[in-house]
């Protein structure tokens, strides 16, 4: 008897220890750690100036689970009714659309409105840009025979397709107004999100209302939300402390979680994960001379990762030496595999010699360029004084031209550069598609490199259409050893891990390895 | 004969020494002020030599460290010495500092001398640009100068300096107008002397005391400035060795934890800013014949 009572006990506690009961009602206030959105289009940006600002708006077709956002492969519906079995041989999936689903100005959102924005974002019409429409590249139709059906005709079947559809970049916008201007959406939001627009002021914040038609039932719990641009570290940590904010949720380097800590105690909690962000110093081929490999191998040569990383760790939000594919990912190189690359060869010494005889080699000795970087405290501003004082060791003279997000892109999308501090961060951990950002200019737009390399494409071809995993890591080592070695397209500087406090009456929201995912707020609530 | 008696005249003006000693004697605080400003101008000039580290190298076995024998002002957040930026950034602020005064200051010599000299419509022009230019305060113009130009030092001085250039000129033509009513430079005009003979060799040297005190005074002012678009992220970048770039690098974010990487920038700034004021005030009382015998 005592124990079926003591089980009894256990039975109803269990449940009310491990989900508390969401409140609704409340502000979101949150930091958004840039200056602007380049412009409120997902489908054109690649930034999460953009994904934190308007996200909240939108609906996508599918997504990673808002409640297992650390999965690479839990996907479930947003838009759609049921997530679809492969077809044909995996060549075609069939998307059931919500029936009643309706846009912020009150019209009914139907499969058209679905199928002509995945339209736009794979088949871009000219003049058009959409960032990632290179990794859909295994899509060869999307239709809506009816008013409830989309219907996806692959070229190939890939495992890679359902993850690149969970994109959470891939807003579903109105036809009609695609149709009207494929522009619109870069300077107007109206979507079918879990909040409608409420304002934005240029450099301020932008805000949102709760949407009482959203169709998942009970959503979203907020009242609205306040975005709060800020650019500058100290601020948005001042902001937290003060309550002024509840959460930024990009990230935050070590040394601001342990001040939050110090001064608030138990009314701060954090969630950490490693984060699909790797840095890459992308350099501008078409400026001399940085079209010499022997200069691009030479600027990989003088950093040495493996004695940066610790020490960076500890300031930024930095921490994982590797090569193109995220670490952790069965497809990462090793070690091993990774120090017989330039740029990752453990005896710097040596490494460094070698460097300053490629410059003599090639004309290049003392050589001195601009190294452009965006007003990002984390890591941008770490990372371009690191480098730069690792490049200065070989004799090279760097100066650095730290610009706002919206400059900065423009000016790596005009080829108004010669090395650029970037990065690489994907949303779903993806890494055959993930790397396509690495692909050239012409084939991927994430690219600025500004060259075309046919040989590097047909080694991604290649490694796409491998079905066998053992020869397609094979082939992602070939891949990445062309890019980072051979050809020294780019540098790979270190990976990120995001840590992102929050104070501790934020509920509902959980961590995933991109700082892209997950960030509708739908799902959050506050506790007070 | 006569160039005799005039070489027999006792010369009764006093020495470069005399002068500087009775400008020590009777400006004690100038005084201070002047070997503030000497002590900042040999760090600058001799960072090489005196600075003990490389001010950009990282290290990353001595991050934030605080003031000890080996750092002795301490390291910021990237293991640099904290002493050798501070010394190098001494460079910097005078490079901008003194570039930007001599420029901004020559240049509106010139202009607000022009403008009395020529008078009429070319002064009402030039007096009326002065005032559009004058109506942003000098930061306000400085950041709007450098988010036209873009950042770094070059651009930061050009972005100093042509807010300076009205401030002076507008001073001087002061000055210069009631040079323009004397005697002498009638005279001039009456030997045929052109327009910028008169200007430049009878009529600026006779507003040069008023002319070196704005000087001075922009000095301080650019250094502020400099210190305070790098501060936002306009000035100077890193790796850069300066002041207002310290600050901006760690001022707010180690402030608890490190707070020499906000303490050591910042007090340069205000000693060498305090430094050339003292002096720049000390220097108008000097030149100023109503106060010079008091």
């Amino acid at each position: 008897m005592r124990h079926f009572l003591v089980a009894l006990l256990l039975a109803f506690a269990v449940p009310a220890v491990a989900a508390e009961a969401p409140k609704r009602g409340g502000i979101l206030t949150y930091m958004i750690p840039a200056d602007a959105p380049p412009s409120f289009d997902g489908h054109r940006e690649v930034t999460f100036a953009t994904v934190h600002s308007v996200a909240p708006f939108y609906s996508v077709l599918i997504r990673i689970n808002p409640e297992n956002p650390a999965s690479t492969d839990d996907f479930v519906c947003d838009l759609c009714t049921e997530m679809p079995k492969a077809a044909d041989n995996g060549l075609t999936y069939t998307f059931k659309i919500r029936t009643g689903v309706k846009w912020h100005d009150g019209t009914t959102l139907t499969a058209a409105d679905v199928a002509a924005s995945w339209n736009s974002i794979v088949f871009p019409a000219a003049g058009v840009l959409s960032a990632r429409a290179s990794i859909y590249t295994m899509v060869d139709s999307i239709t809506a025979p009816d008013a409830s059906t989309v219907v996806f005709k692959l070229k190939f079947p890939t495992g890679a397709f359902l993850p690149a559809l969970a994109d959470p970049y891939a807003f579903i916008y109105k036809a009609d107004i695609l149709a009207k201007d494929p522009h619109w959406y870069e300077k107007n939001i109206m979507g079918s999100g879990p909040f409608k627009f409420k304002a934005f002021e240029l450099g301020q914040s932008i805000s949102g209302d709760r949407n009482p038609d959203y169709y998942m039932p009970g959503l979203p719990y907020l009242d609205g939300f306040v975005g709060i641009y800020a650019p500058k570290e100290s601020t948005r940590i001042d902001a937290i402390r003060a309550d002024r904010a509840a959460i930024e949720f990009r990230g935050v380097p070590p040394s601001a979680l342990t001040q939050l800590q110090q001064s608030l105690g138990d009314k701060i909690e954090v969630q950490t994960s490693d984060w699909n962000c790797g840095d890459n110093i992308t350099i501008n081929h078409s400026k001399k001379p940085f079209d010499d490999v022997r200069v691009r191998r030479a600027l990989a040569l003088a950093i040495d990762q493996w004695h940066g990383a610790p020490g960076l760790a500890k300031v930024a939000t930095l921490r994982t030496v590797g090569g193109i594919v995220f670490p952790g990912s069965p497809l990462a190189a090793t070690r091993a595999e990774l120090e017989k690359i330039p740029g990752f060869w453990p005896d710097i010494e040596k490494s460094r010699a070698e460097a300053k005889r490629l410059l003599k080699e090639a004309g290049a000795e003392n050589l001195s360029f601009e190294l452009l970087s965006r007003n990002v405290d984390q890591p941008y501003k770490y990372i371009g004084a690191w480098a730069i004082d690792e490049w200065t060791k070989i004799g090279l003279h760097v100066t650095q031209k730290v610009v706002p997000t919206g400059p900065w892109f423009e000016a790596m999308r005009s080829g108004n550069f010669e090395v650029v501090s970037e990065s690489a961060c994907q949303s779903v951990v993806n890494p055959i598609l993930d790397v396509q950002k690495f692909l050239p200019s012409d084939v991927s737009p994430q690219n600025y490199n500004q060259y075309h390399d046919q040989t590097q494409v047909d080694l991604y071809n290649k490694m796409l259409h491998e079905p066998d995993p053992l020869k397609q890591r094979a082939e992602m080592r070939d891949f990445e050893t062309y890019t980072l070695d051979t050809q020294a397209h780019t540098l790979m500087i270190l990976w990120w891990y995001r840590i992102v406090p929050y104070r501790s009456y934020v509920k509902g929201w959980k961590i995933s390895p991109s700082h892209f995912i997950n960030q509708d707020l739908a799902t959050v609530w506050l506790d007070r | 004969m006569s160039a005799t008696v005039v070489d027999d005249l006792p010369d009764t003006r006093p020495s470069v020494w005399q002068a500087v000693w009775k400008f020590c004697r009777r400006q004690p605080l100038g005084t201070f002020g002047l070997v503030l400003v000497i002590i900042i101008a040999i760090a600058g000039a001799t960072a090489e030599l005196i600075a003990p580290y490389n001010p950009t190298a990282n290290d990353f076995a001595a991050m934030t460290e605080a003031p000890s024998w080996e750092h002795w002002l301490g390291t910021d957040q990237f293991g640099r010495d904290m002493l050798s930026r501070i010394v190098f950034g001494a460079r910097t602020a005078l490079i901008v500092g003194l570039t930007s005064a001599a420029v901004g200051g020559f240049a509106g010599l010139v202009v607000g001398v022009s403008s009395a000299y020529f008078g009429g419509m070319i002064d009402l022009i030039i007096q009326r640009l002065s005032d559009i230019v004058m109506a942003f305060p000098l930061i306000i113009m400085a950041l709007a100068v450098v988010s036209i130009f873009g950042p770094g030092v070059h651009n930061v001085i050009i972005a100093i300096t042509i807010p300076l250039i009205p401030r002076c000129s507008r001073v001087v033509r002061a000055s210069a107008l009631t040079v323009r009513s004397m005697p002498y430079i009638d005279a001039a005009r009456a030997c045929g002397f052109g327009a910028t003979r008169i200007i430049l060799r009878h009529m600026a040297p006779n507003v040069v005391a008023p002319f070196l005190i704005m000087v001075t005074s922009f000095v301080g002012q650019a250094i502020l400035a400099e210190a305070s678009l790098s501060y936002l992220g306009l000035g100077v970048q890193e790796p850069v060795p300066a002041w207002g770039l310290m600050l901006q690098g760690g001022a707010e974010e180690y402030a608890s934890t490190a707070p020499w990487i906000a303490i050591f920038p910042g007090l340069a700034i205000m000693l060498a800013v305090l430094g050339i004021n003292l002096f720049g005030d000390a220097l108008r009382d000097a030149l100023d014949p109503k106060l010079r015998e008091r």
